[in-house]
């Protein structure tokens, strides 16, 4: 619990409707609702597909294997937290089965990360209850 | 597609804007708001017993509920028609169709829009904390994003990737505008230019924006009002007139959006085009939303002024500035002339009225008849375009 006391950056709160998206980080499984009735992925979670307005959703789990569409190096905190780890990468990864997310790319320096870089779930517990889905080069 | 048209049904009565400063020094909200409507006010002849229609719009912190009647209070207004509009930095333009459409169907006579903001220094990282709830508190503030700043980023980077945009071609448009705001004494860096090199060798804040490619935020407040072009002849200004108007909004968070480097302006400036019966080439001055130096490359290009990716090499190639071929931001810009919180995105109504008012002075556009504004909000997400023209 001291770990929860001494992350100090932004934390989710889940919703009832989001809780499985991060149970599913917590167990090193990236998920994403698939609606039943269109096939379609959604992220993030809502309470109904928004193309069909289904409520027959199910959770899919992702390769966790992704490309960079687009990053940018963030040289000044934009938050006191986030002091100790400029300059860092915010990306937006897309899935290899379609959908974007926002995120870090973590363990390259940089000066590394381009558009299209293939890149790997990386499953970062930093409290006991919150795991944050990062990213690092494949392979 | 024949789209109802408010073309030639709303003008300017007046105008009225302060002149940026850093931050607040004791003045709230509520007082630039009066300073900016009393300014208005004055120009446009009128008293507050002649108006009857409000709309304001919040500061970055936040309006309460019934803030507009708050406002209405303290200005004195006792309004047939009020409303809060945000659609962030575009809620301007959003405020002016509004108006428009009100005075169009007989809701009021003479509607106040008005947009301010004060910055307090001790507030910077508590903005926008209170979305609890909303999906970027929960899926994109974990991971550090720099406000609009990195989300104009992403979209910088991939504009570049995609299209061989240059940092170079998007300094030329910091450059330009400054050169505006240097024939303009109302902007926050009046007496400042600066070069291109000046812009590249500015700090990388957000991978590829250097720093004098962002916004400063700033305190100011901007106002206007808008009634039938008969009552604003009493003005006795030149008539300003909205003859095209459009809205669009394809996005919230620049995350989902694809392609991310085109703008919902496709929309917005389309319907304000084809209701308006002109082209971007008919345009005489082009009065838009700057947030960042990609925001005008794009908008330019989704307008339609050029080619969609030739956004980089055709600002390259045009004189942006108030003697050059392509008069753009001629009063510097929110990059230059300040962001006052929404007030920002009325300064390129406010300019654009002068312009067409033949008011501007040492930067004046030669007969400057038809100007293109556009408002934009979010991460290029709330989109808001006008054609105004001085009328007969
Ligand atoms: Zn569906």
């Amino acid at each position: 619990m001291t770990q929860t006391a001494e992350y100090s950056k932004p934390l989710p709160r889940p919703t009832l409707i989001s809780k499985p998206f991060w149970d599913g980080l917590r167990q090193e499984k990236l998920l994403v609702q698939r609606c039943r009735n269109c096939g379609r992925l959604q992220h993030y979670p809502r309470p109904h597909c928004i193309v069909c307005l289904s409520q027959d959703l199910e959770w899919a789990e992702m390769s966790g294997r992704g490309t960079v569409y687009s990053f940018t190096v963030v040289r000044r905190p934009a938050h006191p937290a986030f002091a100790a780890d400029v300059p860092y990468v915010l990306a937006v990864i897309e899935l290899e089965e379609g959908p974007h997310m926002s995120g870090n790319v973590v363990g390259t320096p940089v000066e590394e990360v381009r558009i299209g870089l293939p890149v790997t779930a990386v499953f970062d517990h930093v409290t006991p209850e919150v795991t944050l889905l990062k990213w690092r080069p494949a392979g | 597609m024949t789209l109802p048209s408010l073309r030639g049904r709303a003008a300017v009565a007046g105008i009225g804007e302060l002149k940026p400063t850093r931050y607040a020094e004791g003045r709230t909200v509520p007082h630039l708001m009066l300073e900016a409507a009393r300014l208005a006010m004055l120009d446009a002849r009128m008293r507050p017993a002649d108006i009857d229609g409000l709309l304001v719009a919040p500061a970055i912190m936040g309006a309460p509920v019934t803030f507009a009647s708050m406002m209405a209070e303290y200005l004195g207004l006792q309004p047939h028609y009020l409303d809060i509009v945000d659609t962030g930095g575009a809620s301007a333009a959003s405020q002016f169709i509004r108006a428009a459409a009100a005075v169009t169907t007989g809701l009021c006579q003479a509607v106040l829009c008005v947009t301010a903001d004060a910055l307090d220094p001790s507030t910077f990282y508590t903005r926008g904390a209170t979305m609890m709830g909303l999906p970027a508190a929960e899926f994109e503030r974990p991971y550090g994003p720099m406000g609009a700043n990195s989300g104009y980023a992403l979209i910088a980077q991939r504009h570049m990737y995609e299209f061989g945009t240059t940092s170079e071609q998007l300094a030329k448009v910091a450059v330009d505008q400054r050169t505006n705001a240097c024939a303009n004494p109302m902007a926050i860096f009046y007496g400042q230019p600066i070069t291109i090199d000046d812009v590249l060798n500015s700090p990388l804040v957000v991978d590829p924006l250097h720093l004098l490619e962002i916004v400063m935020p700033c305190t100011g407040g901007a106002a206007f009002i808008v009634t039938t072009p008969e009552r604003a002849r009493e003005s006795g200004h030149p008539v300003v007139a909205l003859l095209g108007a459009g809205e669009a909004c394809t996005h919230a968070s620049i995350t989902y959006r694809t392609p991310m480097t085109t703008s919902p302006i496709v929309e917005s400036a389309g319907r304000a085009f084809e209701m308006a019966g002109v082209v971007p080439a008919n345009i005489d001055l082009v009065s838009v939303y700057d947030c960042y130096t990609i925001t005008v490359v794009i908008t330019l290009e989704d307008a339609g002024f050029c080619e969609k990716g030739r956004g980089g090499p055709f600002v390259a190639e045009h004189d942006l500035t108030y003697r050059g071929d392509l008069p753009l931001n001629t009063h510097g810009g929110q990059l230059s002339f300040g962001q006052p919180g929404l007030a920002g995105g009325a300064s390129h109504i406010t300019e654009a009225v002068r312009q067409l008012r033949g008011e501007a002075g040492e930067r004046q556009v030669p007969n400057c008849e038809l100007a293109f504004v556009n408002g934009n909000g979010g991460i290029l997400s709330e989109q808001a375009s006008l054609v105004l023209g001085r009328i007969a």
